[in-house]
């Protein structure tokens, strides 16, 4: 008897040290993020001023308007070109990519995922930049961001459109609907939030990237002209990472504000393709 | 049919460009990769060699004198600082999803593990940000030196701690990178599971942790292998965060858990400026060589995972 009872406390007690120790993990790992957020946001916030979105880097100093608008280009131009390949391949996976051709494709976009950024970037160097002689560009920095957005924009697309209900593709078809008025007028509309989310989480992905795009798009003191080669492009995580290294003030409190700028963008971003999934009628997580 | 072949035409892309990534990538590297050989992976000596002498002709490539490439200390870093950080990741990871699926009430669960999750999409710049002008100092100043002191008698923990740039500080810093995918996928593999085993385990006399470790969580061993698998993955190949934390070694083995290391990927873009001004070109294709094998073990380490888990869910992605 008082074997038994020792032995259930002592698995009581074992269970109360079990949830203290997941709990702690979980602690730890929410004082992480608020550590971070806070010291992106307070010092990122004290370096904020109106003249950085009105000027352009000047050495280590001035403002980030170049950064910001080469981060928006080079990101968008990415979008561009992965959403319209990866919308594309996810609908042929999903609708018709049973065979081989569809496992294969299958796995090796999940097999893209995992190529680390920096050989994606160091490719993008050694073909767009060199060999095709773009130098540092705009193009040659959005085409490498662009493939690796694209695996996840495939597989979130196929996802998405494989959570639409299969009897609404069969009534289209029922009421004389071909393969394209399927797609074009029945399946995008119903899977448009998922699609959207995963459009938008790649480009989160893409606009904090760095290593893809130092030896790919460079850097500048400038706006854009308008070329797409030939002209290199500022971003926001250069100076993150080029500028905190800087022995000037002005060096640092530009690191600080690109941070909070980019950090911003990309949790904005992701609450916003949060929340598109959350209320959209057809995709319940 | 002609909208089948057109998108299949857009599928195809995907294999595509893997492949010529591939081909670019060997055949860049291919003069590097018959120059080192084998020697490539087991010496310690990144040297471009000689700037300011005139190129020579050994082993049947044109090389500036003394250059030779070896990376076995990238390899010990990457593997070591990946290492850690798995090791510090997983406890946490399965910490958090035991917690956050089985301990806190769904909804608020879902809001809060939407919150750490969410340190999967802090950049890696802003991870190596906040790791020198917080972490590094932190742990310098006040945690290593603690710990040496600790545990002094146990090898590769005892003095010099060193400046905080090392190789414990990437690992840290790459198990918070890394740690989402792991709870993530843990988290949403027991809450898939249905209440009827959790009632089971309950009316047999279980308390709600044995319930959770000794019933949810053996018929998700499959599931954790494949994103602890994933993660280590990431671990390998994460490039800016270690750049500006792992102080940057070169042709030096960590001698102790703080000593400063650095790994393939880092290296990639610590040494193109200096492998560009070697007029032979045989820096910049050894450079590739690396880069040919970060592709190879992503292959392998993904094509792995994916055969272990079969089809995956989006945030494993």
């Amino acid at each position: 008897m008082i074997a038994t009872r020792l032995w259930i406390r002592w698995r009581r007690f074992k269970s109360a040290l079990g949830w203290t120790l997941s709990g702690a993990a979980f602690l730890a790992l929410a004082t992480a993020m608020i550590q971070i957020l806070f010291y992106v946001f307070v010092k990122g916030f004290k370096s904020l001023s109106f003249k950085l979105f009105t000027e352009n880097t000047i050495g280590v100093g001035g403002g980030l308007k170049n950064a910001i608008l080469g981060t928006l280009l080079l990101s968008g131009t990415a979008m561009l070109l992965a959403a319209l390949i990866g919308v594309a391949a996810g609908l042929y996976l999903s609708e018709y990519g049973e065979g081989r051709l569809g496992s294969f494709t299958r796995f090796l976009s999940d097999v893209l995922v995992g190529v680390p950024s920096i050989v994606l970037g160091f490719v993008g160097y050694v073909t767009l930049t060199v060999w095709l002689r773009w130098r540092f560009s705009l193009a040659a920095g959005a085409i490498t961001l662009a493939v690796l957005m694209l695996p996840y924009i495939v597989r979130s697309t196929e996802l998405a459109l494989r959570r639409v209900a299969s009897g609404i593709r069969e009534s289209a078809y029922a009421l004389g609907c071909r393969d394209h008025q399927v797609v074009f007028k029945v399946l995008l509309k119903a899977a448009a939030p998922g699609i959207g989310t995963g459009i938008l989480l790649a480009l989160a992905i893409s606009a904090g990237e760095t290593a893809p795009l130092l030896y790919t798009a460079g850097w500048s003191n400038y706006g854009w002209s308008g070329r797409f080669i030939h002209e290199p492009v500022a971003y926001l995580t250069y100076v993150i990472w080029s500028f905190i290294g800087e022995p000037f003030h002005s060096a640092h409190a530009l690191a600080y504000a690109a941070a909070f700028l980019i950090t911003a963008l990309i949790l904005f971003i992701n609450l916003v393709a949060r929340l598109l999934i959350s209320t959209s009628p057809h995709a319940n997580r | 049919m002609w909208f089948r072949r057109l998108l299949s035409g857009f599928a195809l892309l995907v294999p595509l460009v893997l492949l010529a990534i591939a081909i670019f990538l060997v055949s860049y590297a291919w003069p590097a990769i018959r120059f080192n050989q084998f020697a490539f992976l087991l010496h310690n000596t990144w040297n471009i060699g000689n700037q300011y002498a005139t190129p020579i002709r050994q082993h049947g490539a044109i090389i500036m004198p003394d250059a030779s490439f070896g990376i076995f200390f990238l390899v010990v870093g990457t593997l070591a600082s990946a290492l850690i950080g798995l090791l510090i990741a997983f406890p946490l990871g399965l910490g958090a999803a035991l917690f956050l699926s089985e301990a806190v009430p769904r909804r608020m669960g879902h809001l809060v593990s939407f919150f750490v999750e969410l340190l999967a999409a802090i950049p890696s710049v802003v991870f190596g940000l906040w790791g020198i002008v917080f972490l590094v100092p932190l742990l310098s100043h006040h945690v290593y030196p603690a710990l040496a002191h600790a545990l002094s008698f146990l090898p590769f923990f005892a003095q010099p701690t060193g400046s905080g740039y090392g190789l414990l500080t990437s690992g840290l810093i790459l198990s918070l990178m890394i740690v989402p995918f792991i709870a993530a996928t843990l988290r949403d593999a027991l809450q898939s599971q249905s209440h009827a085993m959790r009632e089971a385990g309950i009316s047999l006399g279980a308390t709600r942790f044995e319930v959770a470790t000794r019933i949810l969580l053996p018929g998700q061993k499959v599931a954790l292998a494949g994103a602890t698998m994933l993660a280590f993955g990431r671990a390998l190949g994460e490039t800016m965060a270690v750049l500006m934390v792992s102080g940057n070694a070169l042709n030096y083995l960590p001698q102790n858990i703080y000593s400063p290391i650095s790994t393939m990927a880092a290296f990639i873009v610590a040494q193109l400026d200096s492998a560009l001004a070697d007029p032979t070109g045989m820096a910049v294709r050894s450079l590739a060589e690396i880069a040919v094998l970060l592709l190879l073990i992503s292959l392998l380490v993904n094509g792995l995972a994916r055969v272990m888990i079969g089809t995956l869910k989006e945030h494993t992605l």
